[in-house]
This record gives structure tokens, sequence and C-alpha cells, in this order.
């Protein structure tokens, strides 16, 4: 298939990810954001966003060493 | 009732917006019904792992399993390490290359190759009712959930999560199904995770969760490692929750049911056999066994923890956006930490089993985690992954369903040799009327107390005589179709009376069972599936042989490609060691092995 699922997986996480820290750390301190006293969103969110990343590399990666023939057998990661 | 902040529909539409983009983009690649209803068998591996048991992590899954967790511990992972890992392994080394390498294009038709008409005919009608209706209660659990805990409308919920799902399949068919499974995957596994974390930090990590539940076995009339530990307590059915003992669960649930799921079951199959090679195939639900065996501590760990978290230690501080449980009302008689009591639909007032003790709302256990854990932003996320989970599991159905309605019923019963162009427009359209009765059997799903034992029966009537079949169709030449069609109309019936005839500890006699007279009870439901299950294969695999032998067998030169040992041993095209099959299967079950050795 024509379409590398990391693309589209890589940038929801990402984006997702971004979203969740961004507004973790704009409402850092507040009452009931850190259960358990975790920062969660901030902490999550930075998590989403590196998956989201290695996600993206791995299909950039695949793309750069891919003979014409292969995005119909990308690797497994 | 939880209020959502604009952080958390943010993520929902964002995740919305991704699964139709992918159908959208996907759209330009279906040309042919193989594109629509096989993907072109041009998938990754990795891809139908993942979808492989994407498919199957609907909310029986995600919901049921928490439920169950709540109800029986940790012996839920029985499921797992006893249930689907030495399944998913035997597919994929045995069964697989019958499937993949008979090119059928679907479970059923595999049927007809092997044995005959009939067989695949009466395969295909079951299945494909059995699908659209768990398609249907996995909608009805999703709209009463949103109702309840976010208070949208039931019909709303229902109808826009139908859409999306009939609109992203439309466009893009099988391919985008399992694309979005796979993007449902991972959304369920970040959105479920952090529940794990928190929850284990809030009771002390998994010894403080031990401590907590030895509390709960003992008032529960157990020993206090009942809850917490998988096998100890399995030798007698009455010194488990679960209520049933080894035989039964290693028989019951670790063959027969799982067995019976995993390796016939089109909806998962379909996934493998979109794979883009014979190892593909092979590997396809060895790579999904991997995160699976993992999955206990994702699904089920939140339904223990939700059964001794203190709803009083909120983490949340009251204020606008506090989280109100429908337990904290002052008349509410107290309950098992975050888990509701079930209400009379009526009088609101807390149901009680035959001893009076007030019946637990086990399928809110994980969902009560989640309002009660995570702040704004993170809830969006877990909400999202909920919804990703229903999507998956109705996905998975309709994909299946439309597939084969429209190669097993449709092409072989009403118009078959039609030009390909009119199959494919017959699959969307399929498509759109299995939603369509998915949604109207949302309306009709049933009240059980846990969405898991309704949906292991229904399994244990139809699945678990399958599998007698399908042992014996690919590993015994002599087998014939007159032999398949009685064996399974007979386990079937099997399973019905034997159902008829049982009835479990404190149940009324009716949909539980008893219905024929009552000849035995079981401690619980769940022993009572199991060993219907067993009853039902016992019956399917002796009439079978029995049949076949009275019956002509077919000439094996028409059986090659079909059956053991008249089919040429498929070769491994890949280099690496850990990518065989064979290796990849050893390494899960030693997994599997040592997994069930630490919850010993």
């Amino acid at each position: 298939m024509g379409l590398d699922l990391r693309i589209p997986v890589g940038t929801l996480f990402a984006v997702i990810g971004v979203l969740l820290a961004i507004y973790g750390g704009a409402t850092l301190g507040e009452p009931g954001t850190a259960p358990t006293g975790v920062p969660i969103d901030l902490v999550w969110g930075l998590v989403l966003v590196v998956f989201g990343i290695a996600m993206l590399a791995l299909a950039r990666r695949a793309r750069r060493t891919a003979k014409p023939d292969a995005e119909h057998r990308p690797r497994v990661p | 009732m939880t209020t959502l902040h604009g952080i958390d529909y943010a993520v929902m539409l964002l995740y919305f917006g991704f699964v139709l983009g992918i159908g959208v983009m996907l759209r330009r690649y279906v040309r042919t019904s193989e594109d629509f209803f096989l993907s072109g068998r041009s998938i990754p591996a990795w891809v139908t792992g993942l979808a492989f048991i994407s498919a199957n992590l609907g909310a029986q899954e995600v919901i049921g399993m928490g439920a169950s967790g709540a109800k029986y511990g940790i012996a839920t992972s029985h499921f797992y390490w006893i249930g689907a890992i030495p399944a998913m392994v035997f597919v994929g080394l045995f069964m697989m290359p019958f499937y993949y390498g008979s090119r059928a294009r679907s479970v059923p038709e595999y049927l007809k190759l092997r044995f005959d008409e009939k067989t695949r005919g009466l395969n295909a009608i079951a299945f494909a009712v059995m699908t659209v209706f768990s398609s249907g209660i996995s909608l009805y659990a999703m709209g009463k959930l949103l109702n309840l805990l976010l208070g949208w409308s039931f019909d709303l919920s229902i109808l826009v999560a139908a859409g999306i799902v009939l609109a992203y399949i439309f466009l893009g068919g099988l391919t985008s199904a399992i694309y979005n499974e796979v993007l449902q995957f991972f959304l369920i596994v970040f959105g479920f995770a952090p529940l794990v974390f928190l929850g284990l930090r809030d009771v002390g990590g998994w010894a403080g969760l031990a401590d907590r539940l030895a509390g709960v076995a003992t008032a529960n009339g157990y020993a206090p490692g009942a809850y917490t530990h998988s096998w100890r307590f399995m030798g007698s059915a009455a010194a488990n929750p679960v209520g049933v003992e080894w035989f039964g669960l290693v028989m019951g649930l670790g063959f027969v049911l799982s067995f019976g799921y995993w390796c016939t079951d089109f909806l998962v199959v379909q996934r493998a056999m979109a794979a883009n090679s014979m190892t593909a195939a092979r590997r396809t639900p060895l790579i999904a066994a991997v995160p699976k065996m993992l999955f206990p501590f994702l699904v089920i760990v939140p339904g223990m923890l939700a059964l001794v978290v203190s709803s009083t230690s909120s983490v949340r501080q009251p204020g606008p956006a506090a989280v109100t449980a429908p337990t904290t009302s002052p008349a509410t008689p107290p309950a098992s930490g975050l888990v509701p009591p079930k209400r009379d639909a009526r009088s609101g007032e807390p149901l009680r089993d035959a001893r009076g003790r007030v019946v637990l709302d086990y399928d809110l256990a994980t969902p009560m985690m989640l309002v009660h854990f995570f702040p704004a932003g993170l809830l969006g996320l877990g909400l999202t992954a909920l919804l990703a989970s229903f999507m998956s599991g109705m996905a998975g159905n309709v994909t299946a369903f439309n597939t084969v309605w429209t190669y097993d019923l449709y092409q072989s019963y009403v118009r078959p040799g039609a030009p390909d162009a009119h199959y494919l427009a017959m699959g969307r359209f399929a498509t759109v009327f299995g939603v369509a009765i998915s949604v109207a059997a949302a309306y009709v799903a049933a009240s059980f107390n846990n969405i898991m034992d309704f949906l292991q029966l229904v399994f244990a009537f139809v699945n678990a005589p399958l599998f007698a079949t399908f042992a014996l169709g690919m590993f015994w030449k002599r087998a014939t179709g007159h032999g398949a069609f009685t064996g399974l109309l007979a386990g079937t019936l099997a399973a019905a009376i034997h159902h008829g005839l049982s009835l479990p500890a404190g149940a009324a006699v009716g949909v539980k069972g008893g219905y024929l007279g009552i000849a035995t009870t079981y401690p619980s439901e769940l022993a009572q599936t199991f060993w219907t299950a067993i009853a039902a294969w016992l019956t399917c695999f002796g009439v079978t042989i029995a049949v076949s032998l009275a019956t002509r067998p077919r000439p094996p030169e028409e059986l090659r490609g079909l059956v053991y040992g008249l089919t040429a041993k498929p070769t491994d095209d890949v280099s690496r060691w850990y990518e065989r099959p064979a290796a990849l299967a050893l390494l899960v079950l030693a997994g599997a092995v040592v997994l069930n050795v630490i919850f010993f």
C-alpha cells in the first residue's frame, strides 16, 4: 500500500503530545492537575511527543533507504 | 457527571479527523473487490499483527476485562496467558498455511474448499449474524457509557460513532479498517498506560494492591491471595472468585473457547489474510501475541485497582471540574472502591443478589478509574482511547461482515458470476447495511451484568464446535463435508442442551440457563460457559468423526493445499532468525510461561 502508516500515527501522537504538554505546562500547580503528585499532562504529553517523533523518524529512514519497490514491504520497526 | 474541557474535545476531534483522513487517503487504492475485502494482500506483518489484536480490542476487551478484573482479580489473565497466546501461536504456525495458502478469501470459503457448500453456508450465516450482533453490543455499551459518564445523548453518540466507522470503511475498505485499528491500538495503549501508572502509585504499587485486595478476598470468603494469584487457588472451584477448577479452565477456556475464537474467527483471521506473503501471514498472530500477553496489565489491572482505590482519597479537588461519581449521593450504601452498585432502572435503588449483597456494576470499573484519576487533557486522551476501542471493535465486525456477506452469501447464493465492479459496489452497500443493522441491534442489546460473560456464551454456542471442525478438516484428510456439517449442528445443539440443563449458583432460570430443567449447578457463570463449550466441542468432534467414517471421502488430489500431509511445508522468506515463525512462536510461548509463573 502506498501510504506509510507510521506517518499519520506519528503525526497524530506528536500533535496530541504537544497539546497536552502545553496545556499541562500552562495549568501547572492548579488544583487537580497532579494526581498522586505527578503533573501527568505535561509528563505524558512529552512521552507522546517522543513516540510521535520516533514513528516519523522511522518512516523517514524507511523512505530514504527504500529501493523503488520497497514501499510495498516496509521494515518491521 | 463529568465535565469536559476544550482540550479534551480537541484531542477527540483530532482523532476523528485522522481516522477519517486515513479513509480518504486510502480511497484511491481501492480499485477491485480484492483491494476492498483483502487489502490486495499487500500489508506488512507488523501492521496486520497490530490490527489482529486491535480488531479484537473492542468494548468487550477494555470494559469487559476491567470488569472481570474487578470481579475475579488477576485470574482474569487466564483469558490471555492460557487462552489467547497458545491459540495465537497455533493459528500462526499450523493453520495459516491452509488459510493463506488455499487463497480462500474468507474462513467460510475455506470450509467450502475443504468440505462443501452447506458447511460454508451454515458457518457464513451464523458468522454474519454474530458479527452484526457483537457490533451492536459494542455500540450499545458505548452509548450507555457516554450517557452515564458525560451526559451525552445515547442516540447521538451511537450515530456519530457508527457514522465515522461507516465512512472510513466505505472509503478505504479493509485497508482503512486495518490502518485505523493500528492507530487505535496505539491510542488505547497510550490512553490506558497512565491509568495503570497513577492507580498503582496511589495504592503503593503491586504490593499495596495485593495488600488491599487481600481484605476484599477475605470479606468475600476466599483466602487472602485469591485475587492476586492466577493459579494457586485453582485446585477447587470454591476456592477462587472465578468459580472454576483448573481442568475446566484449561480445557474450556484454554483449549476450546480460545482456539475456537482465535483460530477460526474470520474477524481476526481476515487481518492475517491481508498480509503480503505467507511468512507475513504466519507471523501476524505471533507478532500480535507479544503485546497481547502484556495487555492484562493494561486492561485487567485498572479493574482490580477500581475495587480498592478509595473514592474519598480523590486526586481531584472539589471545584467546577470535580467529578461526581454516580455513587456519591448520601443514601448510597458503601460501594467497593470506585465500583458503583448496579441500580434498579426505575426506582434507582441498588440491586441485591439472592443472598442480600449489593450487586456491583463491574462494567463501570475502568470508566470510573478514568474519571477518578485523569485531569482535563489526559481525560480527553483516555476517553478517546475508550472511543477508539469501541470503534476498532465495531470496524473489525463490519469488515468481516461485509466480506462474508458479499463473497459467501451474495456471490454464492444471490448473484454469482457478476463482474468484479458489482461485488465491489455490493461490499460498499453491505458496509452501509451492516452498520445499520448494528445500530438496530444496539437498541435491542441485552442487559447483562458483564458483557464478557455474555459474549463468551455466544462464542460457546457458535464457535466452540467450530474448532473441532477445523482441526479435523486441516489435520485429518478422511473428514468429509457431511461429517463436518452434522458435527457443527450437533455441537451447537449440545451447547444449547448443556446450557439449558445447567444453572450458575444464585441465577434465575431463563437466559442464564436451566430452561430445560436443572440437572447441575455451577459455582459461576464462567464455569457454566466453559463446560458448555467443552460439551459442544466433544460432541462436534465425535459426531464429525463418526459421520465422516460412514460417508465417502474426497479424493486426496482435490485436497491439496487444504489438508496437512497433502500440502507442501511453507518456506520462510525472512533472513534473520527471530523473524522466522517458529522462533517467534518459541519466544512468545516462553514469555507466556514466565508470566504464568510470576503470577502463579
